[in-house]
């Protein structure tokens, strides 16, 4: 049954398994942390000489001042969003298979936020003056615009920032407990403060259970309303390219979709240096496939219908605008974009490739470079073909401090992950234990 | 003279006597449940390594009042999301794109935000009143590791002179290991 770790997985296997994971996890590991903190660094350098001569050293050029770095905090919150899909909405649907798989997802979500979060903050420049973003009473009696998405985007990430934060680690506090009365040394105390007394008493669980499926019936619209909230971010402009009813929607389809990918991407790795291959199965990676092919379906009729939206309505920008962007000067990135995310997922209908981790992973990374390219594309590519300026120069080049800030978020974001991973456990120890079958009299479990 | 401490007396109560149980089946500790029940104990505490519908079911509790927490806390912070935009709209009227000072579609996605995040928050502050502040004689009654593990566990609070009907009652329904704590 895919809903199942292997069968001779009980209960203490599943503590021992888990709590190995935070033991010395070999050179593997400390060498793709290297990788990540090496990452950041070239990201810092940069943005420390982007603080220094301003945004000049980034690529923009009239009329595209919306460019690489928003595309990132799009793609970042895009990622974002399969946590809390796989966190919240499935503990509502009630699928068993998540439970091996919530809480890396549920981690990936909290720091690609946090990595996200940073972007809007490099990209308004004076990065120092951030807080005016904030609604707080000042000597100029300002108040932030209310009607502008751009509020509703602060307000949208904040929340979602917070909520997927509380509810990380409201979901990790019974694990903690479990491994702290397996733990010895420092990491004990570390736990038994962490899990602020939690000892799995009858009283606990009843308000636990209540107040984590609060926890998920909240979090199920509010990822639905993050995401729309983004794509407003565009849609509520005039841009040919942008302003369309569409955006809501296939935003979310495709920040799920990226979403998933990145879990595959990360769950690969992590499975095999913790040795996790009895609790996180084969058939668990088949079922994200499953999603993962499902939202790539979606994200490419979301496609058809934009260009087929821009044919019909018979709007010469419109028309104008999707022309550039399969045909005009940025078409390698429009091409990128459509067969990343709208061909390669076809190999998913195969269970063959569904079943092989090592497939699984190629087509992670290659839908994760694809719906880069779907954000680079909407937004520059959209901006730089604008039709109300035609007098602009519309070429975009990405500088080196773009690619650099660029690189140091993956690191920033490999990071607190690798280190998340390895301090706390990265699979939920008592929930995996809720889909095995409970130890009864008489008919002990087979080993 | 010599003064007690109070905050030994919050941090570290001394501990409750009484009859600590493990077992290692879930059918046992719902049969232990219902004898328990049956002879008339009622504050007794369980231990599970996981939420298990049928402890649930044996034990019969009040639903949780987690659920007053959240809704209060989404109906607050809807209420806040609402002045919020209202107040400050009209506090600095700047009129934009011609639409009235106060409009209330785009103050809804702010209402909607504010909600979700009072909310949550409410409800940890819910789950952690309830579970951890609140709750009866944490502390103070005998635990075991392994109850985070995969064993079960029953504690009877009871006096010294009852607690050996107590111990034969939770052996006689299957427990592994029954002692005094």
């Amino acid at each position: 049954m895919v809903d199942q770790p292997a069968s001779r997985v009980t209960y203490d296997v599943v503590t021992r398994a888990i709590a190995r994971t935070l033991g010395n996890p070999g050179k593997g590991y400390y060498a793709l942390l290297t990788t990540a903190v090496v990452l950041l660094g070239v990201g810092i350098v940069c943005l420390l000489y982007l603080l220094r001569y301003g945004l000049g050293l980034a690529g923009y050029s009239q009329p595209v001042y919306w460019a690489v770095y928003i595309t990132c905090f799009v793609f970042w919150v895009g990622i974002a969003h399969s946590g809390t899909l796989i966190s919240a909405i499935l503990f509502l649907f009630r699928s068993g298979w998540r439970t091996a798989v919530y809480r890396t997802a549920e981690a990936m979500t909290v720091f690609a936020v946090m990595t996200a979060g940073l972007f809007p903050l490099i990209h308004i420049g004076r990065q120092w003056y951030f807080y005016w973003l904030i609604p707080y009473p000042n000597e100029r009696g300002l108040w932030p615009n209310f009607k502008s998405p751009l509020i509703w985007d602060e307000f949208a990430i904040g929340t979602y920032f917070t909520v997927s934060t509380v509810f990380l680690i409201m979901g990790l506090i019974p694990d903690i407990a479990a491994v702290r009365d397996v733990a010895t040394g420092w990491r004990k105390k570390l736990y038994a403060i962490t899990a602020v007394g939690w000892r799995g008493t009858n009283e606990q669980w009843r308000h636990y259970t209540r107040g984590y499926l609060y926890l998920a019936a909240l979090a199920t619209p509010l990822v639905l309303s993050v995401h729309s909230v983004v794509s407003w971010d565009f849609a509520m402009a005039i841009v040919p390219g942008w302003h369309a009813t569409l955006f809501a929607p296939y935003f979310v389809a495709g920040a799920i979709y990226s979403g998933v990918a990145m879990v595959i991407t990360l769950l690969v790795p992590i499975r095999k240096l913790f040795h996790l291959e009895d609790i996180i199965t084969v058939g668990h990676f088949e079922n994200l496939a499953k999603l993962c092919l499902l939202t790539g379906l979606i994200v490419s009729m979301s496609y058809c219908t934009e260009n087929f939206t821009a044919w019909f309505s018979g709007n010469p920008h419109e028309r104008a605008a999707f022309w550039y962007r399969a045909f005009g000067p940025f078409w390698w990135a429009s091409w990128t974009m459509n067969i990343c995310n709208g061909l390669l997922p076809w190999l998913l209908w195969s269970k063959k490739v569904r079943t092989s981790i090592l497939g699984l992973f190629v087509v992670s990374i290659f839908v994760n470079i694809g719906m880069w390219f779907e954000r680079f594309v909407i937004i520059v590519v959209s901006l730089a073909g604008e039709p109300y300026e035609r007098f602009a120069n519309a070429t975009y080049n990405p500088t080196w401090a773009d690619w650099g800030i660029m690189a140091g978020s993956f690191g920033w974001f490999f990071m607190w992950f690798l280190l998340f991973v390895k301090n706390f456990p990265a699979v939920s120890i008592s929930e995996v234990k809720e889909v095995l079958p409970a130890p009864k009299r008489g008919k002990e479990r087979v080993a | 003279m010599k003064l007690a401490n109070p905050l030994t007396a919050i941090f570290h109560p001394p501990p409750t006597p009484g009859v600590l149980a493990v077992f290692g089946h879930l059918d046992a500790t719902v049969d232990a449940i219902g004898r328990l029940r049956a002879a008339g104990h009622t504050d007794f505490t369980v231990y599970s390594p996981l939420p298990r519908h049928e402890l649930e079911d044996a034990l019969d509790q009040p639903v949780s009042s987690v659920r007053m927490f959240t809704l209060i806390g989404g109906i607050a912070g809807c209420a806040i999301g609402a002045w919020l935009t209202l107040y400050m709209s009209y506090d600095w009227p700047i009129v934009v794109g011609g639409k009235p000072i106060g409009s209330i579609p785009p103050y809804v996605v702010i209402m909607f935000e504010m909600t979700i995040l009072f909310g949550a928050l409410s409800t940890i502050l819910g789950i952690l009143f309830n579970a951890l502040f609140a709750a009866r004689r944490l502390g103070t009654v005998a635990y075991d590791p392994r109850f985070t593990n995969d064993k079960f566990g029953i504690f009877v609070p009871s006096d010294p002179a009852r607690a050996g009907q107590v111990e034969s009652l939770l052996r006689g329904a299957g427990a592994e290991e029954v002692r005094r704590a």
